[in-house]
């Protein structure tokens, strides 16, 4: 029996599983510089992350919706994944739990669920355990690479917990005693650019990050716009305020590295859900949230603002995709 | 307790304020209207459908209540019937005319049993799209193609498909008769007709123009446009291979016969009364 | 350079098997099937009856009306009926039936395999010619190419594109047509060059088909006026609007045709047919079909009748297979599925291609991810999604905006959504609901 169909006749191998799975393949270099640094304490947090948020979506789909699992779209391990990226090695698996409750049914499943959300669900669980667990959410763990069942547990402060101490106690240009001990503690670039750096799990290694960003590109899961954008804003931004203040607060290179910076402008601003659709839209949501993420760092009581910076502009895509889309053939020239 | 004190009269100060600009402005930019559309919306259904040819419920009571004794005639809100209608008019102090009521019938009894499938659709899709690009499950090029868009555009969940016979069927009960399905349907198969003394209706349930032969090797239920129908009842005509019995056809007198004397069961009776005769 | 048009477009897998196949004959079936609507616009008027002796080239039916094109029968034979025959949809469709006897024909029909180079007609002659031979534009839409060419007053025509793009995946019949008939085409593009009173035209080939770039370039060396420029392979390249915006550079006004920038696109196809017709006063009588897809045993590009069954075609190349899971009609992007094999062959097809479940599989469709892709793959600059989403909850004035009437159905939209919606449905819909809509009002 023929079959009737109306065209096209034929697809794109590239459908919403593989692309899942795609994201899922270029997190793994992150995964395992988290393990490699953090020891079982990272497995535990990244494990019981992904397990929670499967869970939740399980559980939400197959007894309140009723319908047919959504699971195996591998869109509740992303959302794992990078929740677990957003937090320290030393989170208690309960906390995890409950982010993860709020990353995939309160950000995610209550909106409609996949492609409805309007804020991306991993930050929203980590803001919330971030606010309502301020301790236990700025715990860093001092990498070890030698010690992976985590005997010695040594806490370290984050690149940018230690410039905004150095912002708090001084102003930098004068050298101070004091501020020559905290410059002391100041990692050095190799150590950010691999990852032999305290901070959350996934935000350690810019080198894991740009593997699993170029293998998404190859895989022409996302298009370079919104990371290419948003890492030029905020060293831009950072260039010009390190050139005119001398100020050591500033140093591009090191914002560049620190903190979840990578992570958030390669893996979560270029979520597709809650990123505008045109390549224009892109570009302009990128550099709102350089500049936000700017903003926040440097004015604000956090040391750290991409998370904050991504969810407030995740507000606006519904506003970008009204006024950027791309002009129709034959219309005009705008 | 100063604090408190000073927003209070700061608060209250704003609402006093605002209060004067709602007064002001509402006085300014009053629009006069006729209260008697209010009044007429509210009888209406609100169903806001157009199937009345006015852009909505309160379009229709507006020229309901514009319109003099003759226009008014002209004016027929199907979904609410002849008894909403009798209300306007008593609002607005005209003659309700009785219009009879109406019901849409789909002329196709091509079931999953009667026009077995003979082709495989890849996916799912409009009865608008697999009429462009096919004939059809059956094979018969005006027969229904069973994805039911007449079932996605009524507002009023009376259309739904049967899942024994694969066709849509019609509830009567909940049937307007606004016509959306008339005007959606690729070929045409619904009709907006009377819904007969009793619910009492005889129609052709067929829409195929192809000769006989051709017909029946897709369908068992094809009018072969035979003429038998047509010698029990002069006003019916056959045009094209294909009958029609006009809503004048009384069912009460004629119904039983036609439905006996139809060699295909092409023809459909409506609550006969010896056996319910699917309808 | 290569030029490529401005928006849009995707790189389907190519699958171009044939493109080293010689075109071959097919040979004269038993019957053949000659439908009174093979264009655009109105069928054409009978004038044969049962019974009568035609030969190949013999008038069978009249156009009736401006747009609609004479039919002229492809073999020589008796016709045995003329009746409601089913196309390749299923629908029932005017056809003329004749048996074939013989090859026998027309005595005005220049046979030879010379080459005629010297044009001795005027613009009107040729425009009748081209009428009375019947031609339509073969690259699918099927426009009577006499309408096309005749440029209405106040209109300036200064350059003619002939498009050799074919960048649909699977069909190489263009591919072909070019290599073992660049001499013709080149010819057929002067003749079209003198219509317009122009000396620029331009064939356009895309990068995939080397063979033909280098032949067609080293013949219009020796030809004023006729050049040959290579575009970027993407699809869909060769639509009319993205091919005039890749060679010259304008585009082409929404709700406009290339006519009003000054442009004239004309398939490789139609460009020899009206060589032929013009120098060896050959009918629209036969066609150049590719045959293939990945459960067809021996793909081959052949030269038919026009009328001849697809299953005559199918059964030369190895027959349906177990595997098969659908037959198009033209290429896999924008071609039909066929429900009847016994369907003729008509001017405007292509290709016959046997497509395996696996390559035409669509899995039921999911939601949407937001992923922009088929904003990003449209050529024309529309979104699809948006589209979609209108149609589906019948929000039918807001389609209106977004300029859903400029899709030009070239399936991009649908190739790439990563969740499978049927965005190309949605957009065929939305025409149809507006169309609708325009005649309601």
């Amino acid at each position: 029996m023929l079959k009737v169909a109306t065209a096209p006749h034929t697809f794109s191998p590239l459908d919403t599983k593989r692309l899942m799975r795609d994201v899922v393949i270029a997190l793994m270099p992150a995964a395992i510089v988290a393990v490699v640094n953090f020891g079982l304490n990272a497995l535990v947090v990244i494990l019981s992350s992904v397990a929670a948020c499967v869970m939740w979506e399980y559980l939400y789909v197959h007894y309140l919706l009723k319908q047919k699992s959504t699971i195996n779209n591998y869109s509740a391990i992303i959302t794992g994944l990078l929740l677990a990226f957003n937090l320290p090695a030393t989170m208690p698996v309960w906390m995890v739990l409950i982010g993860a409750f709020m990353a995939i049914v309160v950000a995610k499943m209550a909106f409609g669920g996949l492609g409805k959300n309007i804020f991306n669900p991993a930050l929203v669980g980590r803001v919330f355990l971030f606010i309502s667990f301020p301790v236990q959410m700025t715990m860093w763990m001092k990498p070890n690479w030698h010690d992976f069942f985590n005997a010695d547990v040594q806490t370290a402060a984050t690149t940018l917990g230690i410039l905004k101490h150095l912002d708090a106690s001084s102003s930098a240009t004068s050298l101070t005693h004091e501020t020559a001990d905290t410059l002391q503690q100041l990692p050095q670039y190799w150590q950010m650019f691999v990852g032999y750096t305290g901070g959350s799990l996934g935000e350690v290694s810019a080198l894991a990050l740009l593997l699993g960003g170029a293998y998404l590109l190859y895989r022409r899961v996302i298009t370079w716009h919104v990371p290419f954008y948003y890492l030029a804003t905020m060293f831009i931004l950072t260039s010009i305020m390190w050139l005119f203040t001398d100020d050591v607060r500033y140093e591009p290179l090191t914002h560049l590295l620190s903190g979840g910076l990578m992570l958030g402008a390669i893996f979560m601003a270029t979520d597709y859900a809650t990123s505008p659709m045109s390549i224009k839209g892109k570009i302009v949501f990128a550099i709102g949230c350089g500049l936000l993420t700017f903003i926040i760092r440097f004015y604000s009581a956090y040391p750290e603002g991409v998370s904050f910076a991504i969810l407030i502009m995740n507000a606006f895509v519904p506003l970008i995709d009204k006024f950027y889309y791309p002009r129709v053939y034959g219309t005009g020239r705008k | 307790m100063n604090i408190i004190v000073s927003d209070v009269i700061a608060l209250g100060l704003i609402a006093f304020l605002s209060a004067m600009v709602l007064y002001f402005v509402s006085k300014k930019f009053h629009v006069e209207e006729n209260p008697k559309i209010d009044e007429i919306e509210q009888i209406l259904p609100d169903a806001n459908c157009g199937a009345c040819g006015k852009i909505g419920c309160r379009d229709f009571a507006e020229s309901c209540v514009k319109a003099d004794a003759e226009s008014f005639k002209k004016l027929y809100c199907p979904v609410g019937g002849a008894s909403t209608m009798k209300k306007v008019a008593d609002a607005l102090g005209f003659d309700a005319e009785i219009k009879e009521e109406t019901v849409a019938v789909l002329k196709c009894n091509g079931t999953c049993q009667n026009a077995p499938a003979k082709i495989s659709y890849d996916a799912e899709i409009s009865c608008r799209l697999a009429n462009l690009i096919s004939v059809g499950q059956s094979g018969c090029p005006d027969g229904c193609l069973r994805f039911g868009d007449c079932v996605k555009v009524c507002r009023f969940g009376a259309l739904s498909i049967n899942p024994d016979t694969g066709i849509p069927q019609v509830d009567e009960n909940k049937c307007t008769s606004c016509g959306a399905c008339v005007k959606m349907c690729p070929r045409g198969l619904f009709e907006i007709r009377p819904k007969g003394k009793d619910g009492q209706r005889v129609y052709v349930a067929c829409s195929n123009k192809q000769k006989g032969a051709v017909a029946r090797k897709n369908c068992s239920a094809a009018c072969i446009g035979c003429m038998k129908c047509a010698q029990i009842c002069e006003q019916i005509k056959v045009e094209d291979n294909l009958s029609y019995i006009p809503s004048s056809v009384s069912a009460q007198k004629f119904g039983a016969e036609l439905v006996k004397n139809c060699p295909t069961g092409a023809i459909i009776m409506t609550k006969a009364k010896k056996e319910n005769v699917h309808g | 350079m290569v030029k490529t048009f401005p928006m849009g477009g995707i790189h389907p897998d190519k699958h171009k098997i044939t493109s080293q196949q010689p075109i071959v004959d097919a040979g004269l079936p038993e019957f053949v099937y000659i439908s009174l609507k093979q264009h655009a616009g109105n069928p054409a008027k009978i004038l044969v009856k049962k019974g009568d002796r035609v030969k190949v080239g013999t008038l069978l039916a009249d156009a009736d009306g401006i747009v609609s094109a004479d039919i002229h029968s492809s073999v020589s034979g008796e016709v045995v009926r003329i009746d409601d025959e089913k196309n390749a949809c299923g629908y029932d469709e005017k056809m003329v039936v004749i048996r074939v006897e013989g090859d026998e024909f027309e005595p005005s029909i220049d046979k030879s395999p010379d080459i005629v180079k010297e044009i001795p007609f005027t613009a009107e002659e040729i425009i009748k010619k081209i009428r009375e031979a019947g031609i339509v534009g073969m690259g699918g839409a099927g426009f009577p190419t006499p309408v096309k060419v005749t440029i209405p007053e106040g209109k300036k025509v200064d350059c003619l594109i002939v498009n050799g793009i074919e960048c649909e995946p699977w069909l190489t019949a263009d591919d072909r047509l070019m290599v073992e008939h660049a001499e013709e085409i080149v010819i057929g593009a002067k003749i079209l060059n003198k219509i317009f009173g122009i000396q620029n035209a331009i064939i356009a080939i895309d990068e995939n088909k080397p063979e033909a770039i280098e032949v067609v370039r080293n013949i219009t060396r020796r030809y004023v006026g006729v050049n040959v420029r290579v575009c970027k392979t993407k699809y869909p390249q060769g639509g009319e609007k993205q091919l005039v915006s890749a060679i010259t550079g304008r585009e082409v006004p929404s709700g406009k045709l290339p006519l009003d920038v000054g442009c004239i696109v004309q398939n490789v196809g139609t460009v020899f047919a009206i060589y032929e017709a013009v120098m060896k006063n050959k009918t629209l009588f036969e066609r150049i079909v590719t045959v293939s897809g990945d459960t067809c045993a021996r793909p081959q590009n052949f030269r038919v009748r026009i009328g001849t069954p697809a299953s005559f075609l199918i059964d030369k190349c190895g027959g349906v297979s177990a595997e098969t899971a659908e037959v198009v009609f033209g290429g896999p992007m924008m071609g039909q599925t066929t429900i009847n094999l016994q369907a003729p062959i008509t001017k405007v097809t292509g290709g016959v291609l046997l497509l395996s479940e696996e390559e035409t599989h669509r899995p039921d469709m999911m939601d949407c991810i937001r992923c922009g892709k088929c904003v990003d793959a449209c050529p024309m600059g529309l979104r699809p999604f948006l589209i979609g989403i209108y149609v589906r909850n019948n929000m039918i004035d807001k389609l209106k905006n977004i300029h859903a009437m400029d899709c030009i159905e070239c399936g991009c939209c649908s190739y790439v959504c990563p969740a499978r919606i049927p965005l190309l449905d949605f957009c065929k819909l939305s025409k149809i609901e507006l169309k609708k809509k325009q005649k309601g009002n």
